[in-house]
């Protein structure tokens, strides 16, 4: 269970969250939609404690992400798998090291990371170009990195920030279609973009911001704005 | 729970990785560690010779007491003890009549006039003296002092420092402002040794700093994070070592006849054998602590942990 309670957060004077409140449940897809500048990022942000509320409660499974120590936020990020709209491949290292890196993290063992690797690289059409670095890599295939990364230790919870932004419309296809099967798996996958075409397809809930509040949180929701 | 082991063993492995991956990188910062020890070497070797030059310098000076025909034996040794006695005293050295006599023949020996001149002489017309060194330069003037006491007066014909005592003094203010500069120079480099370092290192870090945040967003532990740079630091810092004492050995042995020439106590060359294995160690230590020391407080700034 993910929970945001009257949540708030300010930049300076500029207010970007404005008493948030909703709550997610194990296996959901959510669709957070809003204008740039509307406050999806920093949600994503708050809920993997990058950033601090300036007040309310946020809730994630057996934690109060608002209240734990700087030392405990990786076990946190261990449990949730994040996907970028810039990637955020580690450029020095290959797609097989990449994905393996959030294993290495979790401490697992070799023989085992030698297993799971090739197998995710497998299932997102990305087998054989595990060797190669990101420089080599196309902005789809990079996305089917990050999304092999963001699932390699199968997480409950998958963060998808704009994971389409950077890609043409047929790998931007490819990669919705990816999101939606690891959500039928039974992963819960927060999506937030202001992409109307993925939303629209999607027709999953979406929680629709406006100038850092909830204007609309709709089950079966269209892109409204 | 996350084995131990295992972590230990990758931040090894990706501190390797780091290293050989940022290549041009890597090879940019070792140099600037190699040209910083150098630095070191030159001031090491500046302040051997400085220390065997100024050490020779006031080796050169003494003050001899001379004393009159009528002062037993028993007197002057009982006052060479009395000297040997004081903290100012570094030596003092007796020299009998005979002794006397015995060097001046052996210095003139060539010189037949004088040799004849000596053998005309019913007596040794030498009087007997001590040799004093002081344990730096300034305290000369102590030592004057405690001769010049009253009672010492009877036996004491003559005591040289009074003569010498302008050379002494201005010999001693080059002694000290040779030291104070010394120490100075070698601050003040030693400084920017370390800024420019420790500023290369961090720039290579900081342009990493993208890759420590992607780690932090996948549930890198801190150490997990730093613990790879922290290995690069320390691989900076013995290739850095290992190049430059490569480097500095044979322009050291090079240089030493050289140095010899103006300094002949000094031999780098004979330095630098005696003193291998510490100066292996001291460029191990330097370029060591450089590194890591850098690496870490970079990787914390832009961690911000």
């Amino acid at each position: 269970m993910i929970a945001f309670h009257n949540v708030s957060k300010h930049y300076n004077d500029q207010k970007v969250l404005e008493d948030i409140s909703f709550k997610i449940a194990p296996g959901e897809l959510v669709s957070i939609v809003g204008r740039s500048g509307a406050g999806k990022s920093t949600i994503i942000r708050l809920l993997i404690g990058e950033e601090k509320p300036a007040k309310g409660r946020i809730i994630f499974g057996p934690h109060e992400v608002n209240r734990m120590l700087p030392s405990e936020l990786p076990a946190l990020r261990r449990k949730v798998g994040i996907v970028f709209q810039d990637f955020k491949l580690l450029p020095t290292k290959t797609a097989h090291e990449n994905v393996a890196f959030a294993l290495e993290v979790e401490g697992r063992s070799q023989p085992e990371i030698e297993e799971l690797v090739p197998q995710m690289l497998d299932l997102v059409g990305l087998a054989d170009k595990g060797h190669l670095f990101p420089h080599e890599l196309s902005g789809g295939m990079k996305q089917r990195v990050a999304i092999a990364r963001a699932m390699i230790h199968r997480p409950s919870v998958i963060i998808a920030d704009e994971p389409t932004g950077n890609l043409d419309s047929y790998n931007a296809d490819e990669i919705v279609k990816l999101l939606l099967k690891i959500n039928e798996l039974g992963t819960t996958l927060i999506l937030a973009t202001h992409s109307r075409d993925i939303v629209n397809k999607v027709k999953r809930r979406v929680i629709t911001l406006d100038d850092g509040r909830i204007i609309k949180d709709d089950p079966h929701g269209d892109y409204i704005l | 729970m996350i084995p131990m082991a295992t972590t230990f063993f990758r931040i090894i492995k990706f501190g390797f990785q780091n290293f050989a991956r940022n290549g041009l990188l890597s090879a940019t910062t070792v140099a600037i560690l190699v040209m910083t020890l150098l630095v070191f070497n030159g001031l090491l070797m500046f302040g051997v010779i400085s220390k065997s030059a100024i050490a020779s310098l006031e080796d050169k000076i003494d003050i001899s007491v001379y004393f009159s025909a009528g002062a037993t034996e028993d007197q002057i040794l009982s006052l060479e003890k009395a000297l040997e006695s004081l903290p100012e005293v570094k030596s003092a050295d007796y020299i009998s009549q005979d002794k006397a006599l015995a060097i001046f023949k052996d210095r003139h020996k060539e010189d037949e006039a004088i040799a004849q001149a000596l053998n005309e002489l019913q007596a040794n017309p030498l009087l007997a003296s001590l040799n004093i060194k002081a344990q730096s330069p300034s305290q000369y003037q102590t030592i004057a002092g405690y001769l010049d006491s009253e009672n010492l007066k009877g036996i004491i014909d003559n005591v040289t420092y009074g003569e010498n005592r302008v050379v002494i003094d201005r010999l001693a203010r080059i002694v000290d402002t040779l030291r104070g500069a010394g120490w100075l120079t070698t601050l003040l480099f030693a400084a920017v040794a370390i800024l420019v370092t420790f500023n290369t290192i961090r720039l290579a870090i900081y342009s990493n700093r993208e890759e420590l945040g992607i780690m932090r967003l996948v549930g890198a532990s801190n150490k997990f994070i730093n613990g790879p740079y922290l290995v690069t630091g320390v691989i900076y810092g013995v290739l850095g070592g290992m190049i430059s004492l490569t480097l500095a050995a044979p322009a050291i042995v090079l240089a030493s006849p050289y140095v010899s020439i103006f300094i002949p106590e000094v031999s780098l060359a004979n330095y630098l054998l005696v003193h291998l294995p510490q100066l292996i160690f001291y460029h191990l230590a330097v370029g060591v602590t450089l590194g890591s020391v850098s690496a870490m407080v970079a990787v914390r700034r832009y961690l911000k942990i």
